[in-house]
């Protein structure tokens, strides 16, 4: 076969320029944040507790048992699930809006969130208390119904505008979404016993967390994140033209189908211990594309370090803002994200990611 | 060997038919230039050979069916130059040729040395060597298509489909653009097939022009012989004078009615 002719010659590092790349330092940068900020999320509570104290207790050395207890069984968990559900809320919504090609795309406008919290409520009002094999049936039911909406936005969306537009999936979900948001309001509104379980369900909660929370979505949100970050090239490729894309020998469809099955199963893992933490999938990622570039080869991996570090932080004030009680997280990520969905929205109307 | 030949090739949008029982045949090597007016199905024959569309019939790439191929094998034998390739916000150019490397990696593969020292030198060749690191946003409409044009040799594919190469460019980035295919061409022995609307490029760049109407052949063969008045009146719907400059092609004059 003929083709560009390679010159011959000494095998020379094929020098490039302009290919991006993840560079130390905003690696380094995304990885001292996510320790400054679980330093900070461990250090910060009601007992006061210092940082060596802390660092003893991690390397097994003599605390006061009470301290230790504080550490091992309230803070760390705590600290440690806050990094998994910030790091795949981020890396889901990087994933969400590299598929759809729409930068405003996240757990929402799939309807995986409105079908976690519809799951979730059913669960609730009609089966407290009953669990499936020692697991509560809440975190099932809410992982049910978020892989349902998703299905159901995904056949939908194809049934609606076929391949050639990724804007029906989008219409599709938010119908979705609005299908089974009107569901749930109906169900809670007549199950008026179990109105405030609902309510703290959905603004999120990371206040009951456990390490049998951090077990029962490792395996899923470690599975999420691998698939994702495998797919990193191809997420840029789909930023080409969907004619070019498919005459460049790329399987949309199959890229599509696994990347929001991916990013689907880690939303809904994390929507199940931690409700409904929105915008996160939306400012973490955008803001590294301001900052470090636009490449998914940059934004996947440090989407999953700057997440992780801005929940642990989101989190931390949400438990300090109005102590002794608690604001549930979700208000915390929705005030700093509302503002800044519309920045994004008004920034990018004319650019296509 | 690339030579493409269609046999009985009908395309059909939505039931609608837009190619109809289409015989074609392009030797290896050639330029072809696919002309006909709007909405001929010139467009549409192009993403039938790259296999963009489904289609009836047979079309064979250097003997072998295209519906027996992969699709990564259909993009390792054909490079397709869309009408208007979607530049990626902030992408630089140099990741965008590099896209061209595709066809060749393995489903989750990264690029090899290999592949990053072909792209340099088609960076190099289509002198983008100092827009290399420069965002596609930022170029010019001549560097866009340029840009677009190694991207596709990027590829290493030997036909090369172009959809309209000099819309939205003035008359001199419309030769040079057509100069440098023409070159690039002749280096790489690419066989090329082109829809080009604009009748006078269109028979001095192609060895071979076929005139289509309503998705069927309604004339081929030399420039001389597809562009006559009479056929240009009676499908295009247009008054034209046609000019036979000794050697150096045939002019199609509009004249005013």
């Amino acid at each position: 076969m003929l083709g560009v002719k390679v010159r011959a010659g000494p095998a020379l590092p094929a020098v490039l320029a302009g290919v991006p790349r993840l560079r130390w330092g905003w690696a380094a940068a995304g990885c001292a944040a996510l320790l400054v900020s679980c330093g900070i999320g461990v250090l910060v509570g009601p007992v006061h507790i210092g940082a060596g104290t802390v660092v003893q207790a991690l390397f097994g050395g003599a605390v006061d048992p009470g301290q230790a207890n504080i550490l091992w069984s309230l803070r760390f968990p705590r600290v440690v699930l806050g990094v998994l559900v910030g790091g795949t809320l981020a890396i889901a919504g990087a994933a969400y809006q590299g598929v759809f090609r729409n930068p405003l795309a996240d757990p929402y406008l799939l309807g995986a969130a409105a079908g976690a919290n519809l799951g979730a409520t059913l669960a609730i009002a009609f089966a407290p208390g009953t669990s499936v094999l020692g697991v509560n049936i809440v975190p099932l039911a809410a992982f049910v119904g978020a892989g349902a909406a998703v299905a159901g936005a995904y056949v939908l969306g194809r049934s609606v505008s076929g391949l050639r537009s990724a804007t029906g999936l989008i219409l599709a979900g938010v119908a979705i979404a609005a299908f089974f948001n009107s569901i749930q309001s109906y169900v809670q509104q007549t199950q008026t016993s179990s109105i405030r379980q609902v309510y703290s369900w959905i603004l999120g909660r990371l206040v009951t967390a456990g390490w049998d929370d951090v077990l029962l979505i490792l395996p899923y949100v470690l599975l999420s994140a691998t698939v994702i970050f495998l797919h990193r090239r191809l997420l840029d490729a789909l930023t080409l033209g969907e004619d070019e894309i498919t005459s460049l020998g790329i399987p949309v469809r199959r890229i599509r189908l696994i990347v929001v099955v991916a990013a689907t199963l880690g939303t809904a893992a994390v929507v199940a211990v931690g409700g409904t933490i929105a915008f996160v999938g939306i400012i973490v990622p955008h803001t590294i594309r301001l900052l470090a570039g636009r490449s998914y080869r940059v934004v996947i991996p440090l989407s999953v370090l700057f997440g992780a570090a801005f929940l642990v932080l989101a989190d931390t004030a949400a438990r300090t803002i109005v102590a002794p009680a608690e604001l549930p997280i979700g208000v915390i990520t929705a005030f700093l994200g509302a503002p800044f969905f519309i920045a994004v929205m008004r920034s990018t109307r004319a650019a296509a990611l | 060997m690339s030579d493409i030949v269609l046999t009985g090739v009908s395309v059909a949008y939505d039931g609608e038919p837009v190619v109809r029982d289409l015989d074609l045949t392009v030797a290896s090597g050639e330029w072809l230039s696919l002309i006909g007016p709007n909405g001929a199905g010139k467009t549409t024959i192009l993403r039938a050979i790259a296999r963009l569309v489904p289609f009836r019939g047979e079309i064979r790439i250097g003997g072998r069916a295209v519906t027996e191929l992969s699709s990564r094998e259909v993009a390792r034998e054909v490079a397709v130059l869309v009408q208007e390739p979607q530049m990626p916000v902030g992408m630089t150019v140099s990741q965008y040729v590099l896209l061209g490397r595709a066809p060749h990696l393995g489903y989750l593969g990264k690029e090899s040395s290999r592949d990053r020292r072909i792209v340099r030198d088609v960076v190099r060749r289509l002198a983008l060597e100092d827009l290399a690191s420069r965002p596609l946003d930022r170029l010019s409409g001549g560097e866009r298509q340029r840009a677009a044009i190694a991207r596709a040799l990027a590829q290493q594919a030997p036909v090369l489909l172009i959809d309209e190469p000099t819309s939205s460019l003035d008359v001199g980035r419309q030769q040079s653009v057509l100069e440098l295919i023409d070159q690039l061409r002749r280096e790489q022995e690419l066989t090329v097939i082109a829809a080009m609307h604009e009748l006078t490029l269109a028979g001095q760049y192609a060895d071979r022009l076929a005139l289509l109407v309503g998705g069927r052949l309604a004339a081929a063969g030399s420039a001389a012989e597809v562009l006559t008045e009479p056929a240009i009146a009676e499908h295009y719907h247009a008054q034209v004078k046609v000019i036979q400059m000794n050697g150096s092609g045939t002019a199609v004059v509009p004249v005013r009615r």
